[in-house]
């Protein structure tokens, strides 16, 4: 029952699958056998999505001709991605930049917003709010077109700065929603008491507030540099210069090089690096991040 | 600073009501101001200029030429690739939604109890749902791959491959597609479920009713509100799909895989460089999409009542 599981263990659990508790039993023989099909299908199912990662990590680093790792078992490939271009260096710190930069913004513009529509009464309230909202609605590629527009006119053309600010706005609705609920979830009785203590809603802010919303912000700041970290459509459309390509652009663009031979050894160098932040955050956080999302699910 | 500076509360001296008011609005817009900067400079400004783009002529590199109202929109509809690309993404996302919410329900119910093994397949369904789509699409092209995948020599043997066919590139680009995202759906279905209260279950039993019956009849309807947000989620999605096809199929073979916004990608920067083209699709993508979502949120509305 201790099991990794992704949802709460302490939950009740609908009966309709309801061959389960007889598994739980000791197991004879015979009741292992008349489950054999359920192991063989749902150990095929497993496979299947476990297949196309482990076996890009395996082949990433086995040898194959054609690619940068021919002769054994090692690391060739990464070495050639180290060599493509700029250097997966290079495309590694444009990745971080443009993720720490929306991290950053995110989390600050939807931490005085969330404080905000939780907290104050003022003009404009519900219309600003839903306007955020109502970035969900519009295609990506809708805004994309004028946003590049825009920041040409501005002097954002090519730059990476650029690319975070697109990829913040589009992270705006979840997190402004997200930081609202995370502070209208604290007691209002701690915000009077530090009023009554003298405090400035600044200082409120910081000192009370900050530690109590402390969760959603982390959520939030995760969604956004999963974000950063993975967009593609933004750099591809915003960035022209090849040595301020993100990562996944440089990847992508690996296929087209010298006389359209692609590396497939170098590519799937390159998968690997960008899955394993994603992969790893999701291991160390799938338990805090899968019970937040349905517990707040649950409540609406 | 006092008590009846607290928002939403009634303030305790008649006198200082309004100035608190007053304090309190204009401390609640100091607060919002960074939203309302980004808001209205990213979001609000830009899909007013997409609208002026749409009805300008604007090329990608001499940009605003002039108004030409109705010449984008003309030469949109009428876009070699236009019908081909609505036709091709309608039938993707049909095809997407339903198998995504189908095996999203059913491996909701294959893991929605807890359990060692259980618990080991959640997280391993989950798993790809981590990765961003370009990088899954990018995996996937080498697993396609007739030279370096898994199946390479089979294919090579045997003539055949996966993106060779303009249905094999929609299928293969599908088994992508619900690689990275049933986990997500699964993930949701859970919650739907979780939220349905178990004497409903308990009823049903007595009465009874076999599993079957008890599916069709008692979980799908309490499901409801999570199957209108799953279709109104994977509708959306699939409409504007974009990545997997760039990288993996190219819009290929024979141009048969190109989707609407694959289309607005090719008319802005390769080749036509045409932005107030490019806008005129997206115009009509933006109003197609609000459309399609009012209308599914109609249809699960009247259903259920």
């Amino acid at each position: 029952m201790a099991a990794p599981t992704v949802i709460a263990d302490d939950r009740r659990t609908t009966p309709l699958a309801g061959t389960v508790s007889a598994a739980r039993k000791p197991v004879s023989l015979l009741g292992f056998a008349l489950r054999m099909p359920y192991w063989v299908f749902t150990g095929a199912l497993v496979a299947i999505f476990l297949f196309p990662l482990v076996w890009t990590a395996v082949s990433s680093v086995s040898p194959k001709a054609g690619t940068s790792q021919v002769n054994g078992w090692g690391l060739g490939n990464y070495e050639s991605l180290t060599h493509y271009q700029a250097g997966i260096w290079r495309y590694l710190f444009n990745s971080a930049f443009v993720a720490v930069l929306t991290v950053v913004l995110t989390v600050g513009i939807s931490f005085l917003g969330g404080y905000a529509f939780a907290r104050f009464k003022f003009p404009g309230r519900n219309v600003v709010f839903l306007l955020t909202l109502a970035i969900l609605m519009v295609p990506y590629a809708t805004l994309l077109i004028p946003l590049y527009v825009l920041l040409n006119m501005v002097g954002l053309s090519n730059s990476l700065v650029g690319v975070a600010l697109v990829v913040t706005i589009f992270q705006l609705p979840f997190a402004t929603f997200m930081m609202r609920i995370s502070f209208e979830a604290v007691p209002r009785e701690l915000d009077e008491a530090a009023l009554v203590d003298g405090c400035s809603s600044w200082t409120l802010l910081w000192r009370v507030l900050l530690p109590a919303v402390r969760p959603g912000l982390i959520t939030v700041g995760l969604f956004a540099f999963l974000a950063a970290w993975n967009d593609f459509m933004a750099p591809l459309i915003l960035i022209s210069d090849s040595n301020l390509a993100t990562l996944p652009l440089a990847v992508a663009n690996l296929r087209g090089q010298v006389q359209g031979v692609v590396d497939y050894g170098a590519t799937e160098a390159g998968v690997v690096v960008l899955a394993l932040p994603c992969i790893l955050l999701f291991l160390l956080l799938q338990r805090h991040y899968v019970r937040g999302f349905m517990s707040g699910a649950l409540k609406a | 600073m006092t008590v009846a500076a607290l928002p939403d509360r009634p303030s305790v001296t008649h006198r200082g009501a309004a100035g608190h008011r007053r304090a309190q609005a204009l401390r609640g817009w100091l607060y919002v101001a960074p939203t309302v900067v980004a808001v209205a400079a990213l979001f609000v400004f830009p899909l007013l200029l997409v609208f002026r783009m749409s009805a300008s002529k604007w090329p990608l590199l001499t940009g605003y030429q002039g108004t030409n109202l109705p010449a984008d929109y003309d030469k949109a509809v009428h876009n070699r690739f236009f019908a081909d690309s609505v036709i091709f993404t309608v039938k993707y996302t049909v095809l997407a939604t339903v198998l995504l919410l189908t095996l999203g329900l059913g491996l909701a119910l294959l893991v929605q109890e807890s359990g060692r093994w259980r618990g080991l397949m959640r997280a391993s369904f989950l798993v790809p749902s981590a990765m961003g789509l370009a990088s899954a699409s990018l995996l996937f092209y080498v697993l396609y791959s007739p030279l370096a995948g898994p199946f390479a020599s089979n294919m090579q043997h045997h003539g055949w491959s996966f993106l060779g066919t303009p249905d094999g590139a929609l299928w293969s680009t599908l088994f992508l597609i619900v690689w990275r995202y049933a986990g997500f759906y699964m993930l949701l279905m859970l919650v739907g479920l979780q939220s349905i209260p178990n004497d409903v279950f308990e009823a049903a039993r007595m009465d009874g009713a076999s599993r079957w019956d008890t599916f069709r009849r008692v979980t799908l309807p309490l499901l409801r509100p999570t199957l209108a947000l799953t279709t109104v989620l994977c509708v959306t999605g699939s409409l504007l799909a974009f990545e997997q096809f760039y990288i993996l199929t190219k819009g290929g073979p024979d141009n048969s895989t190109i989707s609407v916004v694959q289309l607005i990608y090719i008319v802005a920067f390769q080749g036509q460089n045409d932005l107030g083209v490019a806008a005129a699709i997206s115009v009509i993508a933006l109003i197609a999409l609000i459309i399609i979502n009012v209308a599914q949120l109609r249809a699960f509305r009247t259903e259920g009542s």
